[in-house]
Protein backbone atom coordinates (compact mmCIF):
# COMPACT_ATOMS: atom_id res chain seq x y z
CA UNK A 1 0.00 0.00 0.00
CA UNK A 2 1.37 3.42 -0.90
CA UNK A 3 0.66 6.29 1.44
CA UNK A 4 0.66 9.74 -0.06
CA UNK A 5 1.46 12.66 2.23
CA UNK A 6 1.99 16.34 1.69
CA UNK A 7 4.69 18.28 3.54
CA UNK A 8 6.00 21.81 3.31
CA UNK A 9 9.77 21.49 3.71
CA UNK A 10 11.84 24.67 3.99
CA UNK A 11 9.01 26.59 2.37
CA UNK A 12 8.51 24.22 -0.56
CA UNK A 13 5.38 22.11 -0.69
CA UNK A 14 6.11 18.51 -1.60
CA UNK A 15 3.99 15.44 -2.11
CA UNK A 16 5.72 12.30 -0.94
CA UNK A 17 4.72 8.73 -1.73
CA UNK A 18 5.60 6.37 1.11
CA UNK A 19 5.74 2.66 0.33
CA UNK A 20 6.17 1.84 4.03
CA UNK A 21 4.62 3.51 7.11
CA UNK A 22 7.75 2.78 9.15
CA UNK A 23 9.70 5.67 7.59
CA UNK A 24 10.62 8.24 10.21
CA UNK A 25 10.70 11.93 9.43
CA UNK A 26 14.50 11.75 9.83
CA UNK A 27 14.92 8.94 7.31
CA UNK A 28 12.54 10.65 4.90
CA UNK A 29 14.63 13.82 5.00
CA UNK A 30 18.00 12.10 4.74
CA UNK A 31 17.42 9.04 2.61
CA UNK A 32 14.61 10.06 0.30
CA UNK A 33 14.78 13.84 -0.02
CA UNK A 34 18.58 14.23 0.11
CA UNK A 35 18.41 16.69 3.00
CA UNK A 36 21.37 15.23 4.86
CA UNK A 37 22.05 18.26 7.04
CA UNK A 38 19.80 16.74 9.71
CA UNK A 39 21.96 14.14 11.43
CA UNK A 40 21.23 10.66 12.73
CA UNK A 41 23.00 10.20 16.06
CA UNK A 42 21.37 7.73 18.42
CA UNK A 43 18.12 7.34 16.39
CA UNK A 44 16.33 6.84 19.75
CA UNK A 45 15.49 10.36 20.93
CA UNK A 46 18.42 10.69 23.31
CA UNK A 47 20.98 12.89 21.55
CA UNK A 48 19.10 15.64 19.68
CA UNK A 49 21.23 15.47 16.49
CA UNK A 50 18.03 15.00 14.44
CA UNK A 51 16.26 18.10 15.77
CA UNK A 52 14.06 19.91 13.24
CA UNK A 53 11.18 22.35 13.59
CA UNK A 54 7.73 20.93 12.87
CA UNK A 55 5.05 23.60 12.66
CA UNK A 56 7.53 25.95 14.33
CA UNK A 57 8.40 23.64 17.25
CA UNK A 58 11.61 21.67 17.77
CA UNK A 59 11.20 17.90 17.95
CA UNK A 60 13.34 14.78 17.50
CA UNK A 61 12.70 13.71 13.90
CA UNK A 62 13.96 10.18 14.66
CA UNK A 63 10.94 9.52 16.90
CA UNK A 64 8.35 10.89 14.47
CA UNK A 65 6.66 8.79 11.80
CA UNK A 66 6.60 10.74 8.54
CA UNK A 67 3.13 9.46 7.66
CA UNK A 68 1.71 10.86 10.88
CA UNK A 69 2.94 14.37 9.99
CA UNK A 70 0.86 14.69 6.84
CA UNK A 71 0.25 18.41 6.24
CA UNK A 72 3.05 19.61 8.52
CA UNK A 73 5.51 22.41 7.87
CA UNK A 74 9.11 21.31 8.39
CA UNK A 75 12.16 23.54 8.81
CA UNK A 76 15.58 21.90 8.61
CA UNK A 77 19.09 23.30 8.85
CA UNK A 78 19.12 23.66 5.03
CA UNK A 79 16.23 26.11 5.21
CA UNK A 80 17.69 28.43 7.82
CA UNK A 81 20.00 30.75 5.87
CA UNK A 82 18.76 33.19 3.23
CA UNK A 83 21.20 32.58 0.39
CA UNK A 84 24.62 33.52 1.73
CA UNK A 85 23.12 35.39 4.69
CA UNK A 86 23.39 33.13 7.71
CA UNK A 87 20.68 32.93 10.33
CA UNK A 88 21.77 34.78 13.51
CA UNK A 89 22.10 31.47 15.37
CA UNK A 90 24.38 30.07 12.65
CA UNK A 91 26.53 33.22 12.73
CA UNK A 92 26.70 33.13 16.53
CA UNK A 93 27.85 29.49 16.55
CA UNK A 94 30.75 30.49 14.28
CA UNK A 95 31.56 33.61 16.31
CA UNK A 96 31.61 31.68 19.59
CA UNK A 97 33.20 28.49 18.29
CA UNK A 98 30.14 26.48 19.37
CA UNK A 99 31.33 23.20 17.88
CA UNK A 100 34.30 20.95 17.31
CA UNK A 101 33.58 17.92 15.12
CA UNK A 102 30.31 19.47 13.96
CA UNK A 103 28.13 16.35 13.93
CA UNK A 104 25.71 17.62 16.58
CA UNK A 105 25.77 21.19 15.23
CA UNK A 106 22.72 21.15 12.90
CA UNK A 107 20.65 19.72 15.76
CA UNK A 108 22.13 22.20 18.23
CA UNK A 109 21.34 25.11 15.90
CA UNK A 110 17.78 23.97 15.17
CA UNK A 111 17.23 23.38 18.88
CA UNK A 112 18.53 26.89 19.64
CA UNK A 113 16.20 28.39 17.03
CA UNK A 114 13.33 26.52 18.68
CA UNK A 115 14.43 27.62 22.15
CA UNK A 116 14.53 31.28 21.12
CA UNK A 117 11.07 31.01 19.56
CA UNK A 118 9.73 29.45 22.76
CA UNK A 119 10.83 32.57 24.61
CA UNK A 120 11.33 30.91 28.00
CA UNK A 121 15.07 31.27 28.56
CA UNK A 122 15.69 35.01 28.24
CA UNK A 123 19.23 36.09 29.08
CA UNK A 124 19.62 33.47 31.84
CA UNK A 125 22.49 31.06 30.97
CA UNK A 126 21.06 28.48 33.41
CA UNK A 127 17.74 28.47 31.53
CA UNK A 128 19.59 28.25 28.20
CA UNK A 129 21.60 25.24 29.39
CA UNK A 130 18.47 23.57 30.76
CA UNK A 131 16.55 24.33 27.55
CA UNK A 132 19.37 22.89 25.43
CA UNK A 133 19.82 19.72 27.52
CA UNK A 134 18.20 17.58 24.84
CA UNK A 135 21.22 18.13 22.58
CA UNK A 136 24.36 16.22 23.49
CA UNK A 137 27.82 17.26 22.25
CA UNK A 138 30.48 14.65 22.80
CA UNK A 139 33.23 17.16 22.04
CA UNK A 140 32.02 19.23 24.97
CA UNK A 141 31.51 22.52 23.13
CA UNK A 142 28.78 23.50 25.57
CA UNK A 143 30.38 26.74 26.78
CA UNK A 144 30.56 28.10 23.23
CA UNK A 145 27.06 26.81 22.45
CA UNK A 146 25.57 28.58 25.48
CA UNK A 147 27.36 31.83 24.60
CA UNK A 148 26.17 31.56 20.99
CA UNK A 149 22.54 30.99 21.99
CA UNK A 150 22.58 33.95 24.40
CA UNK A 151 24.16 36.20 21.79
CA UNK A 152 21.79 35.15 19.01
CA UNK A 153 18.81 35.63 21.28
CA UNK A 154 19.93 39.15 22.16
CA UNK A 155 20.43 40.00 18.49
CA UNK A 156 17.04 38.58 17.46
CA UNK A 157 15.34 40.40 20.35
CA UNK A 158 16.92 43.74 19.40
CA UNK A 159 15.95 43.33 15.74
CA UNK A 160 12.38 42.53 16.79
CA UNK A 161 12.34 45.52 19.16
CA UNK A 162 13.49 47.81 16.35
CA UNK A 163 10.86 46.37 14.01
CA UNK A 164 8.17 47.02 16.61
CA UNK A 165 9.19 50.65 17.12
CA UNK B 1 10.92 -2.36 13.57
CA UNK B 2 8.15 -4.79 12.65
CA UNK B 3 5.84 -4.18 9.73
CA UNK B 4 2.41 -2.85 10.72
CA UNK B 5 -0.82 -1.63 9.24
CA UNK B 6 -1.24 2.10 9.56
CA UNK B 7 -4.76 3.31 10.30
CA UNK B 8 -5.80 6.93 10.66
CA UNK B 9 -9.35 7.10 12.05
CA UNK B 10 -11.48 10.23 11.69
CA UNK B 11 -13.45 9.85 14.91
CA UNK B 12 -12.93 8.51 18.43
CA UNK B 13 -15.49 5.76 17.74
CA UNK B 14 -13.55 4.65 14.65
CA UNK B 15 -10.33 4.74 16.65
CA UNK B 16 -11.72 2.53 19.41
CA UNK B 17 -13.07 0.04 16.87
CA UNK B 18 -9.75 -0.07 14.99
CA UNK B 19 -7.69 -0.47 18.17
CA UNK B 20 -9.86 -3.26 19.57
CA UNK B 21 -8.12 -5.72 17.22
CA UNK B 22 -5.63 -8.00 19.03
CA UNK B 23 -2.22 -6.38 19.41
CA UNK B 24 -3.22 -3.02 17.95
CA UNK B 25 -1.66 0.06 19.56
CA UNK B 26 -2.57 3.72 19.56
CA UNK B 27 0.03 6.08 18.13
CA UNK B 28 0.17 9.62 19.47
CA UNK B 29 3.56 11.39 19.28
CA UNK B 30 5.31 8.03 19.40
CA UNK B 31 8.18 9.30 21.56
CA UNK B 32 8.04 6.13 23.65
CA UNK B 33 6.28 3.70 21.31
CA UNK B 34 8.61 4.20 18.32
CA UNK B 35 11.61 3.79 20.62
CA UNK B 36 10.14 0.50 21.87
CA UNK B 37 9.39 -0.63 18.30
CA UNK B 38 12.91 0.21 17.10
CA UNK B 39 14.25 -2.00 19.87
CA UNK B 40 11.85 -4.83 19.05
CA UNK B 41 10.31 -4.57 22.53
CA UNK B 42 6.84 -3.69 21.16
CA UNK B 43 5.67 -5.29 17.91
CA UNK B 44 2.13 -4.07 17.27
CA UNK B 45 0.66 -5.42 14.02
CA UNK B 46 -1.45 -2.29 13.67
CA UNK B 47 -0.93 1.35 14.64
CA UNK B 48 -4.00 3.50 15.09
CA UNK B 49 -2.83 7.10 14.61
CA UNK B 50 -4.93 9.34 16.86
CA UNK B 51 -2.97 12.55 16.25
CA UNK B 52 -5.47 13.77 13.66
CA UNK B 53 -8.56 13.22 15.84
CA UNK B 54 -10.36 16.52 16.44
CA UNK B 55 -11.07 18.01 19.86
CA UNK B 56 -8.51 16.18 22.01
CA UNK B 57 -5.94 18.98 22.18
CA UNK B 58 -7.72 21.51 24.40
CA UNK B 59 -6.86 22.73 27.90
CA UNK B 60 -10.02 24.18 29.41
CA UNK B 61 -11.40 25.33 32.74
CA UNK B 62 -14.85 23.83 33.26
CA UNK B 63 -17.78 25.70 34.77
CA UNK B 64 -17.20 24.06 38.18
CA UNK B 65 -13.60 25.31 38.24
CA UNK B 66 -12.05 21.93 37.39
CA UNK B 67 -9.48 21.74 34.58
CA UNK B 68 -9.84 19.34 31.70
CA UNK B 69 -6.75 18.47 29.68
CA UNK B 70 -7.25 16.73 26.36
CA UNK B 71 -5.23 13.57 25.82
CA UNK B 72 -3.39 15.06 22.83
CA UNK B 73 -2.24 18.24 24.59
CA UNK B 74 1.54 18.39 24.30
CA UNK B 75 3.49 18.30 27.56
CA UNK B 76 5.16 21.66 26.81
CA UNK B 77 1.87 23.39 26.00
CA UNK B 78 0.33 22.33 29.29
CA UNK B 79 3.39 23.31 31.33
CA UNK B 80 3.52 26.75 29.69
CA UNK B 81 -0.22 27.49 29.95
CA UNK B 82 0.02 30.36 32.46
CA UNK B 83 -3.48 29.93 33.94
CA UNK B 84 -3.07 26.20 34.35
CA UNK B 85 0.40 26.59 35.87
CA UNK B 86 -0.93 29.19 38.31
CA UNK B 87 -3.53 26.72 39.63
CA UNK B 88 -1.29 23.61 39.54
CA UNK B 89 2.33 24.76 39.77
CA UNK B 90 3.67 21.38 40.90
CA UNK B 91 2.22 19.80 37.75
CA UNK B 92 3.97 22.38 35.56
CA UNK B 93 7.24 21.89 37.45
CA UNK B 94 7.02 18.10 37.11
CA UNK B 95 6.36 18.36 33.38
CA UNK B 96 9.32 20.69 32.87
CA UNK B 97 11.61 18.43 34.91
CA UNK B 98 10.95 15.56 32.52
CA UNK B 99 12.69 14.56 29.28
CA UNK B 100 14.02 17.29 26.96
CA UNK B 101 12.44 20.32 25.34
CA UNK B 102 12.17 18.44 22.02
CA UNK B 103 10.39 15.50 23.66
CA UNK B 104 8.08 17.75 25.69
CA UNK B 105 7.10 19.56 22.47
CA UNK B 106 5.98 16.26 20.96
CA UNK B 107 4.89 13.99 23.82
CA UNK B 108 1.22 14.02 24.75
CA UNK B 109 -0.66 13.91 28.04
CA UNK B 110 -2.20 10.51 27.29
CA UNK B 111 1.11 9.11 26.11
CA UNK B 112 2.87 10.29 29.25
CA UNK B 113 0.42 8.33 31.41
CA UNK B 114 0.86 5.17 29.34
CA UNK B 115 4.64 5.29 28.80
CA UNK B 116 6.38 2.09 29.75
CA UNK B 117 9.07 1.43 32.31
CA UNK B 118 12.67 2.27 31.45
CA UNK B 119 13.98 -0.86 33.23
CA UNK B 120 17.09 -1.81 31.20
CA UNK B 121 16.11 -5.50 31.23
CA UNK B 122 12.67 -4.69 29.81
CA UNK B 123 14.50 -2.80 27.05
CA UNK B 124 16.92 -5.64 26.29
CA UNK B 125 15.32 -8.43 24.23
CA UNK B 126 18.15 -10.77 25.25
CA UNK B 127 17.21 -10.49 28.95
CA UNK B 128 14.50 -12.37 30.81
CA UNK B 129 11.60 -10.05 31.55
CA UNK B 130 8.13 -10.98 32.78
CA UNK B 131 6.77 -7.63 31.66
CA UNK B 132 7.99 -8.05 28.07
CA UNK B 133 7.52 -11.83 27.84
CA UNK B 134 5.32 -13.23 30.62
CA UNK B 135 6.72 -16.25 32.38
CA UNK B 136 10.35 -15.80 31.30
CA UNK B 137 11.64 -14.50 34.64
CA UNK B 138 13.24 -11.26 35.76
CA UNK B 139 16.93 -10.60 35.15
CA UNK B 140 16.67 -7.34 37.10
CA UNK B 141 16.37 -9.28 40.38
CA UNK B 142 20.01 -10.37 40.22
CA UNK B 143 21.19 -7.59 37.95
CA UNK B 144 21.86 -3.87 38.07
CA UNK B 145 18.87 -2.91 40.17
CA UNK B 146 19.92 0.18 42.12
CA UNK B 147 17.18 2.22 40.43
CA UNK B 148 14.40 -0.34 40.84
CA UNK B 149 11.27 -0.37 42.97
CA UNK B 150 11.17 -0.26 46.76
CA UNK B 151 7.38 -0.22 47.11
CA UNK B 152 4.65 -2.45 45.66
CA UNK B 153 7.02 -4.74 43.74
CA UNK B 154 6.61 -8.47 43.32
CA UNK B 155 8.93 -11.43 42.81
CA UNK B 156 8.02 -11.25 39.14
CA UNK B 157 8.80 -7.59 38.48
CA UNK B 158 10.66 -4.76 40.22
CA UNK B 159 10.30 -2.12 37.50
CA UNK B 160 9.21 1.47 38.21
CA UNK B 161 6.85 3.81 36.39
CA UNK B 162 8.99 6.60 34.93
CA UNK B 163 6.53 9.51 34.67
CA UNK B 164 7.14 12.78 36.53
CA UNK B 165 3.82 14.30 35.40
CA UNK B 166 1.77 11.52 37.03
CA UNK B 167 3.25 12.14 40.49
CA UNK B 168 1.62 15.53 41.27
CA UNK B 169 -1.45 14.47 39.26
CA UNK B 170 -2.07 11.53 41.56
CA UNK B 171 -1.40 13.70 44.62
CA UNK B 172 -4.07 16.13 43.40
CA UNK B 173 -6.76 13.48 42.74
CA UNK B 174 -6.66 13.59 38.94
CA UNK B 175 -9.38 11.70 37.07
CA UNK B 176 -8.90 9.94 33.72
CA UNK B 177 -11.65 9.93 31.07
CA UNK B 178 -11.59 6.76 28.98
CA UNK B 179 -13.51 5.85 25.84
CA UNK B 180 -13.89 2.12 25.31
CA UNK B 181 -16.00 -0.40 23.48
CA UNK B 182 -18.71 -0.03 26.15
CA UNK B 183 -18.68 3.77 26.00
CA UNK B 184 -17.22 6.47 28.25
CA UNK B 185 -16.05 5.89 31.81
CA UNK B 186 -13.95 7.71 34.40
CA UNK B 187 -11.46 6.38 36.90
CA UNK B 188 -9.14 7.96 39.45
CA UNK B 189 -5.61 8.22 38.05
CA UNK B 190 -4.48 6.45 41.23
CA UNK B 191 -6.27 3.32 39.97
CA UNK B 192 -5.05 3.50 36.33
CA UNK B 193 -1.63 1.90 36.84
CA UNK B 194 -1.34 -1.63 38.24
CA UNK B 195 1.16 -3.04 40.65
CA UNK B 196 2.90 -6.00 39.02
CA UNK B 197 1.65 -8.85 41.22
CA UNK B 198 1.72 -11.99 39.08
CA UNK B 199 0.81 -10.16 35.85
CA UNK B 200 3.55 -7.54 35.32
CA UNK B 201 2.83 -7.49 31.58
CA UNK B 202 -0.27 -5.44 32.37
CA UNK B 203 0.87 -1.89 33.22
CA UNK B 204 -2.64 -0.50 33.58
CA UNK B 205 -6.27 -1.47 33.96
CA UNK B 206 -7.03 -0.45 30.36
CA UNK B 207 -8.39 -3.13 28.03
CA UNK B 208 -8.24 -3.56 24.24
CA UNK B 209 -9.49 -0.45 22.47
CA UNK B 210 -9.57 1.72 25.60
CA UNK B 211 -8.50 5.26 24.70
CA UNK B 212 -7.64 7.99 27.19
CA UNK B 213 -9.63 11.05 26.14
CA UNK B 214 -8.72 13.55 28.86
CA UNK B 215 -7.36 14.07 32.34
CA UNK B 216 -9.28 16.22 34.82
CA UNK B 217 -8.02 18.01 37.90
CA UNK B 218 -10.65 18.98 40.47
CA UNK B 219 -11.14 22.64 41.38
CA UNK B 220 -10.32 21.87 45.05
CA UNK B 221 -6.78 20.91 44.07
CA UNK B 222 -6.06 24.55 43.16
CA UNK B 223 -6.31 25.37 46.89
CA UNK B 224 -2.75 24.02 47.19
CA UNK B 225 -1.35 26.40 44.55
CA UNK B 226 0.52 28.64 47.01
CA UNK B 227 2.48 25.72 48.50
CA UNK B 228 3.09 23.07 45.85
CA UNK B 229 6.40 21.68 44.57
CA UNK B 230 7.87 18.77 42.67
CA UNK B 231 11.37 17.61 43.54
CA UNK B 232 13.36 15.00 41.67
CA UNK B 233 16.69 13.34 42.34
CA UNK B 234 18.41 12.11 39.17
CA UNK B 235 21.84 11.01 38.09
CA UNK B 236 22.38 14.19 36.09
CA UNK B 237 20.83 17.61 36.55
CA UNK B 238 18.67 17.58 33.43
CA UNK B 239 17.20 15.13 30.92
CA UNK B 240 17.15 12.08 33.18
CA UNK B 241 14.51 9.93 34.83
CA UNK B 242 13.97 10.18 38.56
CA UNK B 243 15.88 7.96 40.95
CA UNK B 244 13.29 9.16 43.45
CA UNK B 245 10.92 12.11 43.29
CA UNK B 246 8.13 13.67 45.34
CA UNK B 247 5.21 15.99 44.78
CA UNK B 248 4.26 17.88 47.94
CA UNK B 249 1.32 20.25 48.34
CA UNK B 250 0.15 21.97 51.52
CA UNK B 251 -2.84 24.04 52.53
CA UNK B 252 -1.53 26.25 55.33
CA UNK B 253 -3.59 28.23 57.77
CA UNK B 254 -1.40 30.46 59.89
CA UNK B 255 0.99 28.13 61.65
CA UNK B 256 -0.93 24.94 60.88
CA UNK B 257 -1.06 22.49 58.00
CA UNK B 258 -4.78 22.16 57.24
CA UNK B 259 -4.32 19.58 54.51
CA UNK B 260 -1.35 17.89 52.85
CA UNK B 261 -0.90 15.99 49.62
CA UNK B 262 2.08 13.78 48.96
CA UNK B 263 3.07 11.35 46.20
CA UNK B 264 6.33 9.72 45.23
CA UNK B 265 7.83 8.85 41.85
CA UNK B 266 10.51 6.37 40.84
CA UNK B 267 9.71 4.05 43.75
CA UNK B 268 7.02 1.71 42.35
CA UNK B 269 5.26 0.51 39.20
CA UNK B 270 2.80 3.35 39.71
CA UNK B 271 2.89 6.91 41.00
CA UNK B 272 2.78 6.33 44.76
CA UNK B 273 0.27 8.32 46.78
CA UNK B 274 1.27 8.50 50.46
CA UNK B 275 -2.09 8.99 52.17
CA UNK B 276 -0.99 7.88 55.64
CA UNK B 277 1.79 10.48 55.55
CA UNK B 278 -0.72 13.14 54.53
CA UNK B 279 -2.76 12.28 57.64
CA UNK B 280 0.32 12.64 59.82
CA UNK B 281 0.80 16.20 58.59
CA UNK B 282 -2.81 17.38 58.93
CA UNK B 283 -3.16 19.67 61.94
CA UNK B 284 0.60 19.86 62.55
CA UNK B 285 2.83 22.89 62.43
CA UNK B 286 4.97 23.02 59.28
CA UNK B 287 8.26 22.00 60.89
CA UNK B 288 11.20 19.81 59.77
CA UNK B 289 10.24 17.32 62.52
CA UNK B 290 6.75 16.95 61.06
CA UNK B 291 8.19 16.45 57.55
CA UNK B 292 10.57 13.78 58.82
CA UNK B 293 7.74 11.93 60.58
CA UNK B 294 5.70 12.08 57.39
CA UNK B 295 8.66 10.73 55.42
CA UNK B 296 9.04 7.83 57.86
CA UNK B 297 5.37 6.96 57.45
CA UNK B 298 5.48 7.34 53.65
CA UNK B 299 8.30 4.79 53.40
CA UNK B 300 7.17 2.54 56.27
CA UNK B 301 6.33 -0.35 53.92
CA UNK B 302 9.37 0.08 51.67
CA UNK B 303 11.60 -2.93 51.02
CA UNK B 304 14.71 -3.14 48.85
CA UNK B 305 14.12 -5.23 45.72
CA UNK B 306 17.85 -5.70 45.23
CA UNK B 307 20.90 -3.54 45.75
CA UNK B 308 18.76 -0.48 46.29
CA UNK B 309 18.16 0.00 50.01
CA UNK B 310 19.69 3.45 49.51
CA UNK B 311 16.60 4.50 47.59
CA UNK B 312 14.48 4.18 50.72
CA UNK B 313 16.61 6.73 52.54
CA UNK B 314 16.83 8.91 49.43
CA UNK B 315 13.03 8.82 49.17
CA UNK B 316 12.66 9.86 52.82
CA UNK B 317 14.99 12.77 52.22
CA UNK B 318 13.27 13.85 49.00
CA UNK B 319 9.92 13.83 50.83
CA UNK B 320 11.32 15.90 53.70
CA UNK B 321 12.91 18.39 51.31
CA UNK B 322 9.84 18.61 49.03
CA UNK B 323 7.62 19.38 52.03
CA UNK B 324 10.04 22.08 53.23
CA UNK B 325 10.09 23.63 49.76
CA UNK B 326 6.31 23.51 49.51
CA UNK B 327 5.93 25.14 52.93
CA UNK B 328 8.35 27.90 51.89
CA UNK B 329 5.95 28.78 49.08
CA UNK B 330 5.56 28.20 45.36
CA UNK B 331 8.03 30.38 43.45
CA UNK B 332 6.58 33.02 41.09
CA UNK B 333 8.08 31.17 38.17
CA UNK B 334 9.20 27.58 37.67
CA UNK B 335 12.91 27.56 38.61
CA UNK B 336 15.60 27.56 35.92
CA UNK B 337 16.29 23.94 36.86
CA UNK B 338 12.77 22.53 37.40
CA UNK B 339 12.45 20.04 40.24
CA UNK B 340 16.16 20.20 40.91
CA UNK B 341 17.63 19.19 44.25
CA UNK B 342 20.20 21.94 43.67
CA UNK B 343 17.62 24.68 44.20
CA UNK B 344 18.24 26.29 47.58
CA UNK B 345 15.89 25.51 50.47
CA UNK B 346 15.10 28.59 52.53
CA UNK B 347 16.54 28.20 56.01
CA UNK B 348 18.20 24.88 55.25
CA UNK B 349 21.66 24.09 56.54
CA UNK B 350 22.66 21.55 53.91
CA UNK B 351 25.19 23.91 52.35
CA UNK B 352 26.94 24.62 55.66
Amino acid sequence: MTLSISLTINGVRRTVELDDPRVTLLDLLRERLDLTGTKKGCDRGQCGACTVLVDGRRINSCLALAVSHDGAEILTIEGLAHGDALHPVQAAFIAHDGFQCGFCTPGQIMSAVGLIREGQAGADPERVREGMSGNLCRCGAYAGITAAVLDAQELIDSVERRAAE
Amino acid sequence: MNRFDYVRPATVAEAVAAASEPGAAYLAAGTNLLDLMKGGISRPPRLVDITHLPGLDQVERLSDGAWRIGALVRNADLAHDPDFAADYPAVAEALLSGASAQLRNAATVGGNLLQRTRCAYFYDPASACNKRRPGTGCDARDGENQAHAVLGWSEGCIATHPSDFCVPLVALDAVVEIEGRAGRREIALDTLHRLPGDAPERDSVLGPGDLIIAVRLPAEAAAFAAHARYLKLRERTSYAFAVVSAAAALRLDGGTIREARLALGGVAAKPWRARAAEQVLAGEAPTPEAYRRAAEVALADAQPSGDNAVKIELARRIVTRALALAAAGTPDRVPALPGSCFSPVPGALHAV
